[in-house]
């Protein structure tokens, strides 16, 4: 029997649900010598801002068990750099939905970054970050209080057409007070969850191990807690989620959709192995067989 | 980008060869090609991350690793016995220049720095050029690959730190040969010396710590003379002017 991997999110057909999280697959293009892309369901582009940044210092990245911690802190060449160059290049080699993730410091820096990423037209979906853990007064200072996750949902959802999917902070007690009120303000999907704000000491120096002292959390380590925030706001909000946080096989796409999640974002398990992505899309059908599974999208939010 | 392949390969052998070193040999069909300087992310069991390594010699379906245990992860790694697989992505990076200006090149390595500069001596004597060696070490107990280099027909200067073995000193110490350009791999504040005391083009090979080790997590970038660089995809090799000193 042939499985259908096929999804659906804000009104864009996916031919599988399997896409690798802003960050931990650069611009799509570093890999696309490696392996065909469009065996992707989506692709999340590197969070982008409106003027370029470096970053922060490195040691950048500190591993732990099942996860790590990064502190890259948004490297990225700046708005006009993708439309002009990334998305345009990526466009010629990859036909999926391709999303770009979003970033600033300032409603102001948000609005005008989606302006730009509303007229390119290879963008289908716009990921507005408000999770970065790794950078001051911007980032997550917008994905921890729901009225200025409100403010700038708003401010963007007034300068775009294309679909809007907020990413959310999973650093909050209330998470899916922070949904609804992206909801209310006009977004078209969620995306959750970003990293944890997390931190590892160099028991021999006496020093953080990352040189901006904390970092993300992300990995294996982080994946029950990411089912349980999808499944409560995949119950509490009406626009689709997208499930995101410690994927690293087909079962836990699998269990993401069950919990609620119309598609799924996979991160950390691409820096430890590039073709995870490629991998979990291949292994999906034989997971579904026995599990009895004929069409993915049929499992969405059973639980 | 190049195309990077993961592959499951046999230890070989994985033996000590000094207190805290080790070499690893790993073989398998379907081994990509690896160049000098060019390095590998290997998996370790119990570990989320890969660890890069650097390529110390490679042939078509087999590459040898000089590691030091530094923490858990080499380790598990030196504990590791023949007939055991580890899956390996190679290769990463981007190598040593070969083609350098002129016939003499001078290699300088400190501890195993001394490692990704033996494959490339190797590949500079197969060009016909003249190669000469300075290795620098902590102590006598920390002098690796020596026999290695004088198989090739090279007699590298030795220099230690504490004068145990050689000449006492650091390399910047050791009577710099005639070259037309120079290769260093090793610690930084050797590399630094090295590169502003010694004349003509040269290269050397960084160290980061590392996220994918493929060009895509950008954990590893550093600012350089042309903008931000990521060690692993941009580098490990870069140009000495390159370098923000």
């Amino acid at each position: 029997m042939v499985r259908d991997l096929s999804t659906e999110f804000c009104g864009i057909g996916l031919k599988n649900p399997v896409i690798p999280a802003s960050g931990t697959f650069g611009f799509g293009l570093e890999l696309a010598d490696s392996f065909d892309l469009n065996i992707l369901g989506g692709i999340s582009l590197k969070g982008t801002t409106l003027e370029p940044r470096f970053g922060n210092p490195t040691p950048r990245i500190a591993e732990c068990e099942a996860g790590l911690l990064n502190s890259v802190g948004l490297q990225n060449p700046g708005v006009l750099a993708l439309v002009n160059e990334k998305v345009p290049a990526l466009r010629k080699l990859y036909g999926g939905c391709i999303i770009a993730n979003v970033s600033g410091f300032a409603v102001d820096e948000y609005r005008e970054c989606c302006r730009i990423a509303d007229g390119c037209e290879g963008i289908d979906i716009i990921e507005l970050n408000i999770s970065c853990p790794n950078v001051h007064g911007g980032g997550m200072a917008f994905g921890t209080d729901a009225r200025a996750a409100a403010e700038v949902t708003a401010a963007v959802r007034s300068v775009t057409h294309k679909p809007l999917v907020v990413k959310l902070s999973p650093n909050v007690s209330d998470i899916v007070a922070i949904a609804r009120a992206c909801e209310d303000a006009g977004a078209d999907g969620l995306c959750l969850v970003n990293t944890f704000l997390g931190m590892r000491i160099d028991i021999k120096t006496r020093k953080p191990i990352l040189a901006n002292r904390t970092g993300g959390l992300s990995g294996p380590a982080i994946f029950p807690v990411a089912v349980r925030m999808v499944n409560q706001v995949a119950h509490a909000c009406k626009v689709p989620v997208m499930g995101c946080g410690g994927v690293a096989t087909a079962e836990n796409v699998i269990e993401m959709m069950m919990a609620g999640a119309s598609a799924v974002q996979v991160g950390s398990e691409n820096l430890r192995n590039p073709f995870a992505c490629k991998e979990i899309v291949e292994a999906l059908p034989g997971v579904m067989e026995q599990l009895g599974i004929e069409k993915l999208s049929d499992i969405i939010g059973c639980v | 980008m190049p195309s990077i392949t993961k592959i499951r390969l046999e230890i070989i052998s994985n033996l000590p060869v000094t207190h805290n070193c080790f070499r690893l040999e790993l073989a398998g069909e379907g081994l990509p090609a690896v160049a000098p300087g060019q390095f590998v992310q290997l998996e370790v069991p119990g570990k989320f991350l890969r660890r890069p390594i650097s390529v110390h010699d490679a042939s078509s379906e087999r590459i040898v690793l000089i590691y030091k245990t530094v923490g858990e992860g080499t380790k598990i790694l030196s504990q590791m016995t023949p007939r055991q697989s580890l899956e390996v992505l190679a290769p990463l990076g981007r190598g040593f220049d070969p083609g350098m200006s002129g016939k003499r090149a001078l290699l300088i390595g400190g501890g195993l720095g001394s490692a990704p500069l033996y494959s490339l001596a190797k590949t500079l004597l197969a060009a016909g050029k003249q190669v000469e060696v300075i290795l620098g070490f902590n102590t006598a107990a920390d002098l690796v690959l020596l026999d290695e280099y004088r198989a090739l027909g090279i007699e590298p200067a030795v220099v230690t730190l504490d004068g145990s073995y050689g000449i006492k000193g650091v390399v910047t110490d050791a009577p710099i040969p005639e070259h037309d350009c120079f290769y260093t791999c090793g610690p930084l504040p050797m590399m630094r010396a090295v590169c502003r005391q010694l004349e003509g083009p040269g290269e050397l090979s960084m160290e980061e710590r590392m996220g994918c080790g493929a060009g895509f997590c950008y954990g590893c970038t550093i600012q350089t003379a042309g903008g931000p660089a990521r060690v692993c995809a941009d580098g490990p090799v870069f140009k000495k002017e390159d370098i923000l000193w």
